[in-house]
């Protein structure tokens, strides 16, 4: 899916946890998720926190399609 | 003689521990065979005997790869076996890509033949291939008994030091290795041959197949964020309650466009999730861990960036073919692109 949409020339970047399978898969913007069953959030860690994980996650998302690269590339820290 | 020795890894559904709800669940060794393990014993006879079944959750493994696969090395080394036996995984993703790392680790760091098997679209035949031998099975665990047979036979080569036969032969994933042989024909003959079957439009074998480049390379970044439009996309399964467009749970043959306008967040009274590859409670529960919502608004009304497309694509992505993957996202790319002009995508997987 993600290549699919990608050729038509818009960034995609994937948030996925089993970052292997998006490597495989051929996604150029990858950012790891926290588990499989709760990729952007952590409900072990309570609600606060775990939204405060995903709003981190999804910033870097967002500074991730806003960043140029030239082959896969995943973001694993807030700051690059 | 002394029986030559197999470990054999499984997960805990061929275990017989339990399904997702167990897929957290940390290595363990077994001095016994175990689902497939005890087929595999019946068929290699009695010149073999299985010495230990280890066991590991998939996403505890997906999840830790370096601390399992170190658990599992160690548990192996201990066996000192003759050849290690992984899976087979069939269609599942997660439990092929496990098998493809651990196999691979055992053969790098302890020297020991391996082999395992899957079905060609689990994402772990092309990540592990070219290191190891893969057996090809049908998709799902109703072909194990033509799997077996094969399996069998590379395990008594591997165990003997005998040489295994081409992918043709043995019915494994090619691995890109060539071998040099003396054919029966010159090129020339080869070729002339291969040219006359293709003009008749017959089938043909190429003595060098091109490699595929299925890529596509990186988009150009957003260069203003303020003002872009972004949309989300998933393959979390998460749908409105009631699944009204009957998306499959697994092998998803269509995905659904769903309007999130006017909603602050994502809740469990409106959307749950119908993907059957994972622990569904923590989703259904609150949907955002999957579509972002509730902080995609927030950063929306901060300005953060432009707009957020008023709805959502989803589909399943658990036992899905890659070409109907391949065939979604060239619709929803289309859709999002064409119509609504989006300048970048979230696309959050499971």
């Amino acid at each position: 899916m993600v290549k699919g949409i990608e050729k038509y020339g818009v960034p995609v970047v994937h948030m996925a946890t089993v970052v292997p399978i998006s490597l495989t898969i051929g996604a150029n913007r990858i950012i790891p998720g926290v588990g499989i069953p709760y990729p952007l959030g952590d409900p072990t860690q309570g609600e606060v926190d775990s939204k405060k994980i995903r709003k981190r996650m999804v910033r870097r998302a967002l500074k991730a399609l806003q960043t140029e690269v030239d082959g896969q590339t995943v973001f694993e820290k807030d700051n690059f | 003689m002394a029986k030559y020795k197999i470990v054999h890894y499984i997960n805990q559904f061929f275990a017989g521990i339990g399904g997702e709800e167990k897929a957290d669940y940390k290595p363990e060794v077994r001095e016994e065979a175990l689902g497939p393990g005890t087929a595999l014993v019946d068929a290699l006879g009695e010149d073999f005997e299985l010495a230990a079944t280890i066991i590991c959750g998939d996403n505890y493994f997906g999840e830790n790869l370096d601390e399992a696969t170190d658990t599992i090395i160690e548990m192996v080394k201990k066996y000192e076996p003759d050849v290690f036996v992984a899976g087979p995984a069939f269609n599942a993703g997660r439990y092929g890509v496990a098998c493809g790392t651990i196999c691979k680790a055992v053969e790098e760091r302890l020297g020991i033949p391996v082999v395992t098997a899957a079905y060609e679209e689990n994402p772990g035949v092309d990540m592990f291939r070219k290191d190891v031998i893969i057996v090809k099975t049908g998709d799902s665990a109703a072909t194990m008994r033509k799997v077996l047979p094969y399996m069998v036979n590379i395990i008594k080569k591997m165990a003997a030091g005998e040489e295994i036969l081409g992918p043709e032969e043995e019915n494994y994933h090619e691995r890109g290795i060539r071998v040099n042989y003396f054919a029966k024909e010159r090129g020339s003959e080869r070729a002339i041959q291969m040219l006359v079957k293709k003009m008749k439009g017959e089938p043909f074998e190429t003595d060098l197949p091109m490699p595929k480049f299925d890529r596509v390379p990186p988009a150009p970044a957003i260069k203003d964020i303020k003002h872009a439009k972004i949309a989300v996309v998933t393959s979390g399964g998460v749908v409105p309650v009631g699944n009204p467009d009957h998306i499959e749970s697994s092998n998803a043959t269509k995905f659904g466009i769903y309007s999130i306008e006017d909603m602050d967040e994502m809740t469990p009274d409106k959307f749950t999730t119908i993907h059957g590859g994972y622990d569904r409670q923590f989703v259904m529960e609150n949907p955002n861990l999957v579509v972002p919502l509730d902080v995609l608004r927030e950063m929306e009304k901060d300005g953060e960036f432009g707009e957020l497309v008023n709805f959502f694509c989803t589909t399943t992505g658990t036992g899905t073919a890659t070409g109907s993957a391949a065939k979604f996202g060239d619709e929803i790319g289309k859709i999002l692109t064409e119509k609504e002009h989006v300048d970048g995508v979230i696309l959050v997987s499971t």
